[in-house]
């Protein structure tokens, strides 16, 4: 990588390596202009330097013939156009991986900052490859969390891509570190990671995260990319990709389980927005870019598991919807590309039920390959539909209910609010640290739905019926 | 100057960029980029400048770079061997880029869609000398247990055919016959190019007449397609969008399904390679593989050759059709290509309209859907493309661009409701927002295989589904027990025809597919269990005691106890109803 030439001051003239300039044309937020330049290439890495020699890192966002424009990770502040020297460094923005990353944290662009010593290994590109569709392995094995609302209706798989849909206030943070620390495949040893990139979130929150990961012991199995609310939000652009480059290197070279947690998107985009306007580039939506979707994809589509090698990458990001907005266009495009959500609910929260999970808009796109027979147990897929269909119909009546009174409803529907009771405060509430078993969520699932008639329940066969109800 | 440099890179804007020119180019002309030599396409030409659409990532290249020409549009392969395939969005075999480049698609592969070692058993069926023009069909190959491949004329030569390779084995690039046009001779292969912005030409249209069967009851009988008709599936996420075009894939009868994955999820291209080559088609018992196509240009791959994937697709099925076969596209999904074409445009600098998407989205999404329909080909034989686009309109709200103008160029809309999804029914297709224009195309079929009921049936569902709508506006004000029983029976039997009928379950071995004699059986027996209790009610019986009947959980249940082998005895069942409930009064309670 990068040639370690010693530099010189020439005035305009390209230096040494012929590849150092002085002074830039236009600055304007974190974009520069650079001119008189040539053999740049595309998304290629900049180290900028300012007059007291504080190098800070950007990449090319636009090349053409003796001019760039790049993108600059720790802010502009202190450049001056005269006094700048820019540096091509010819190859993108890479992290060096290896083994020894475990246990350590580093900031955004790599950089440790625990302390350690610097990152040291092969050097990738942090913006990866698309992996070819037919190197896929369809993922297929459920990752038991312990939490009911999720195991019992929205099972998590290996290899998944799961965000969490919050709102400010919601408790994303301790259902992120109860996962954390819960998950596990049943009856399975394997070697497994975490890897944690938090972007534009706060220091204390931050703290909370490791402080847990510490707690549980998963600290030697980690790797923390930090990006903090203070830090320029450019960096957060590159923090999600330096994550999980390593996340790749770990699960597919290591074999290495790995759960990647990435915290908050919504930052991040808002990050994107930044640079695209500084771009006048053309809005779309909220003024978001019009490839928001496409940069979310290659972000959220580096989870999964490959064909005949042992690792796997499960995704569990953090979305914030402003102002509980599941329309508006971050947790939406995520929603698109994302398999499936965990939608927390405000409405739950106030009532005290922890965790929130809303049970209509949550949703495990891979759940139905990764439950029943042999997997979980046979009469999951239909007890999760019809305590989907069943809670569906709690909530007309609870409207119905809201305008005619409880005292008007008819002797079914009363039953209905029993179910839906139960449903709320024994199946989808639980404790912080309560680990419940898989056999025990859907014990817990049957339980609540004889709260209602046999004969309401059409989604579940007689034998089912005969085999589970009232039990 | 090198062979064929035909100029360098000015400027690099992300997956465009601006070439100086050095020679001739031509609107559309395919191009390679650079030293990795990236997959190009000219779409701007200005002056001394050309504008060029990359195909694939150009982090790295920089200006003076060289620029050649590969002398051609931007074409697809098409022959023997694409059956069961699955191909990127400028058709390179994704299966052979693996075994070359490892399991991540890098850069500047280069691999030939049709496999060039393969032979294939070539079968003449005509003897020159012969006059022939473009789209005679020369002779077959069997190309899967399911497709028979005619060798076809390319479209655009003519003249006397005066030799003709014997029946033995071949190369796709092997000549297998010669044309004598004037005083040229012309060597045919075994397979032929075509460019992907270019309609194939067939001789005629033709009016639609046959329904394409989907086994999916809500659209069969509901709001149908016919085949060569075009649909667009519209829907929020989390909706099924992708569960409805999987389910059409599987169990459509078209005789061949390329399927479109245009921008989505690798791991759904995954699950369709996973399992179709396990399941089989209800009507051949054959592995459904070897009747589908994949062209998988994933979210995460190159945003150009996202917007060139549905155009890939549909000239393949163009060229089945073209043998006379009945084909269907899926599009998934369409907003995906018409973003691709707005992160295009938004790089070219043009001048955005609504949403920042083209001024030209409408006429690209009209030309697209054109392509599909029902058509005499060439050779003289009726063959169809039907296409059915899904659209993921932002925030699940219809009114924006893709869908509205989408919906401009097709005859049936099968909108995906949030609120179905949400209680998990699925399919989670509208009853009141979908419509279907092809009743009336499809009309005939039914009513000579239901007894001519068909349409009376459908009429009165949809007439109960209606009132059902009506009345729950006033249920939710003052609940249903103030209803009389005539009301109260409207929304049981809806809830019937809901649960029992529309709602099918895709993972369910029985009830994934429905074929025309299952689907009119059960609704007749619906019907005639909402006449029936609505005499009996008229009679003076109470809903409470007919609903207690046991006749209610059978119709419950008939979509899981009746396989459509043995939907004969679903008369059985609708005998046991009229026994049930015929001359039912107050008196039986």
């Amino acid at each position: 990588m990068g040639t370690q030439t010693i530099m010189h001051e020439l005035g305009n003239q390209a230096l040494a390596n012929r590849r150092e300039y002085l002074g830039m044309a236009e600055v304007s937020g974190p974009v520069v202009a650079i001119r008189g330049i040539h053999n740049v290439g595309y998304n290629e890495l900049v180290e900028i330097a300012d007059g007291q020699g504080n190098t800070r890192l950007g990449i090319t966002l636009e090349v053409a013939e003796g001019a760039a424009i790049a993108q600059v990770f720790e802010g502009t502040s202190g450049l001056a156009l005269e006094t700048t020297r820019v540096r091509f460094r010819g190859t993108p923005q890479t992290m060096p991986v290896s083994e020894e990353l475990l246990g350590r944290t580093f900031d955004g662009l790599g950089r440790p900052i625990d302390g350690g010593p610097e990152a040291i290994g092969e050097d990738r590109d942090v913006n990866g490859l698309p992996v070819n569709p037919t190197a896929r392995a369809y993922p297929r094995k459920f990752i038991q969390t312990g939490i009911s609302a999720i195991d019992g209706m929205n099972t998590l798989v290996r290899g998944q891509k799961l965000p969490i849909f919050s709102g400010s206030g919601l408790p994303h943070r301790q259902l992120v570190a109860q996962i954390t620390r819960q998950a596990k495949i049943v009856g399975e040893e394997a070697p497994f990671a975490v890897v944690f990139a938090g972007m534009g979130i706060k220091h204390d929150e931050a703290m909370f995260y490791i402080k847990n990961f510490e707690q549980s012991g998963a600290m030697e199995r980690l790797v923390a990319f930090l990006s903090l609310a203070d830090a320029p939000s450019v960096e957060r652009l590159v923090t999600p990709r330096t994550a999980l480059t390593v996340a790749e290197f770990l699960a597919f070279d290591l074999g290495m389980h790995v759960l990647t947690v990435l915290t908050d998107m919504t930052n991040y985009c808002e990050a994107l927005r930044e640079i695209s306007t500084v771009r006048a580039e053309i809005p779309s939506r909220k003024g978001y870019p019009g490839y928001l979707y496409s940069d979310l994809a290659s972000i959220y589509e580096r989870a999964g598991m490959i064909k005949d090698r042992p690792g796997s990458i499960t995704q569990v990001p953090v979305v914030t919807m402003p102002n509980d907005d599941i329309s508006h266009p971050v947790p939406d495009l995520s929603g698109y590309i994302t398999e499936g959500q965990i939608v927390l609910e405000r409405d739950l929260a106030q009532r005290g039920i922890y965790p929130p999970i809303a049970g209509l808009p949550s949703l495990s796109r891979l759940m139905k390959d990764g439950i029943g027979e042999g997997m979980t147990r046979a009469d999951h897929a239909h007890l999760a539909s019809q305590l989907f269909a069943a809670y569906a119909h709690v909530k007309d009546i609870r409207a119905l209910a809201s305008v005619i009174g409880e005292e008007d409803l008819s002797p079914l529907d009363h039953q209905y609010l029993k179910f839906g009771e139960a449903f709320e405060q024994r199946f989808l509430s639980q404790g912080h640290d309560e680990d419940r078993s898989m056999e025990q969520t859907l014990n817990l699932g049957w339980s609540v739905l004889s709260a209602l008639p046999p004969e309401e329940l059409h989604r579940i066969t007689e034998e089912e019926i005969r085999k589970y109800y009232g039990k | 100057m090198d062979e064929g440099v035909i100029g360098k890179v000015k400027r690099v804007v992300g997956p465009v960029v601006e070439a100086r020119r050095e020679a001739q180019v031509e609107m559309l002309e395919l191009v390679l980029v650079g030293e990795h030599r990236l997959i190009g396409e000219v779409v701007r030409i200005q002056g001394d400048s050309a504008w060029i659409q990359v195909y694939e990532d150009t982090t790295g290249l920089r200006p003076g770079a060289p620029i050649w020409s590969r002398g051609e549009p931007l074409s697809v392969e098409l022959g023997p061997g694409l059956v069961g395939g699955i191909y990127d969005g400028v058709q390179r075999p994704l299966s052979a880029l693996r075994a070359q480049m490892g399991d991540f698609v890098s850069k500047g592969a280069q691999v030939p869609a049709l496999d060039r070692g393969k032979l294939w058993r070539f079968i003449p069926e005509v003897k020159p000398p012969l006059s022939v023009t473009g789209g005679c069909i020369i002779g077959r190959v069997q190309e899967t247990e399911l497709i028979e491949h005619k060798v076809m004329i390319p479209p655009l030569l003519a003249g006397e055919l005066f030799e003709i390779a014997p029946e033995a084995e071949y190369h796709v690039e092997d000549t297998i016959a010669r044309l004598r046009f004037d005083t040229r001779s012309i060597d045919v292969a075994l397979h032929q190019r075509w460019p992907v912005r270019v309609p194939r030409p067939y001789m005629a249209r033709l009016p639609h007449s046959m329904p394409l069967l989907t086994g999916q009851r809500v659209i069969d009988t509901l709001f149908p397609v016919a085949r060569g008709g075009v649909v667009v599936v519209p829907g929020g996420f989390g909706t099924g969008k992708t569960m409805v075009q999987h389910a059409l894939a599987k169990w459509c009868d078209a005789d061949l399904v390329v399927y479109i994955g245009c921008g989505e999820r690798g791991n759904e291209m995954t699950e369709v390679l996973t399992d179709f080559p396990k399941l089989t088609d209800p009507r051949t018992g054959r592995s459904l593989m070897e009747r589908t196509i994949l062209i998988a240009n994933t979210s995460n791959m190159p945003v150009a050759a996202r917007e060139t994937s549905i155009y890939t697709g549909i000239t393949i099925a163009e060229y089945y059709r073209d043998m006379g076969l009945h084909v269907a596209v899926m599009a998934d999904s369409t907003s995906r290509w018409a973003e691709a074409l707005r992160e295009l445009s938004g790089r070219m600098e043009e001048m955005p309209a609504d949403e920042g998407f083209p001024a030209y989205l409408p006429t690209r999404l009209a030309e697209f859907y054109e392509r599909a329909g029902a058509v005499r080909t060439l050779s003289g034989s009726e063959a169809t493309i039907t296409t059915i686009g899904a659209v993921s309109p932002p925030g699940g709200d219809f009114s924006e661009p893709v869908t509205q103008h989408t919906k401009r160029f097709v005859r049936a809309f099968w909108a995906l409701d949030k609120q179905l999804a949400n209680a998990r029914h699925y399919p989670a297709i509208s009853w009141m927002d979908s419509y279907s224009e092809y009743i009336e195309d499809v009309e005939d079929w039914w009513m000579e295989r239901t007894n001519h009921e068909w349409q009376k049936l459908r009429t009165t569902m949809i007439s109960v589904m209606q009132q059902e709508a009506r009345l729950q506006r006033v249920v939710k004000l003052v609940g249903a027990d103030v209803l009389p029983d005539s009301q109260r029976l409207i929304l049981e039997i809806a809830n019937v025809f809901k649960n029992a009928f529309l709602q099918q379950n895709a993972y369910d071995k029985v009830d994934a597919y429905s074929g025309a004699e299952k689907q009119y059986r059960m609704l007749q027996i619906i019907a005639e269990l909402y006449k029936l209790a609505a005499e009996a009610i008229k009679n003076g019986a109470a809903l409470e005691d007919i609903r207690k009947t046991p006749i209610f959980t059978e119709v419950m249940q008939m979509k899981y106890q009746y396989d459509n082998e043995n939907a004969g005895r679903l008369s059985g069942l609708l005998e046991k109803a009229r026994e049930a409930l015929h001359g039912y009064t107050n008196d039986n309670a």
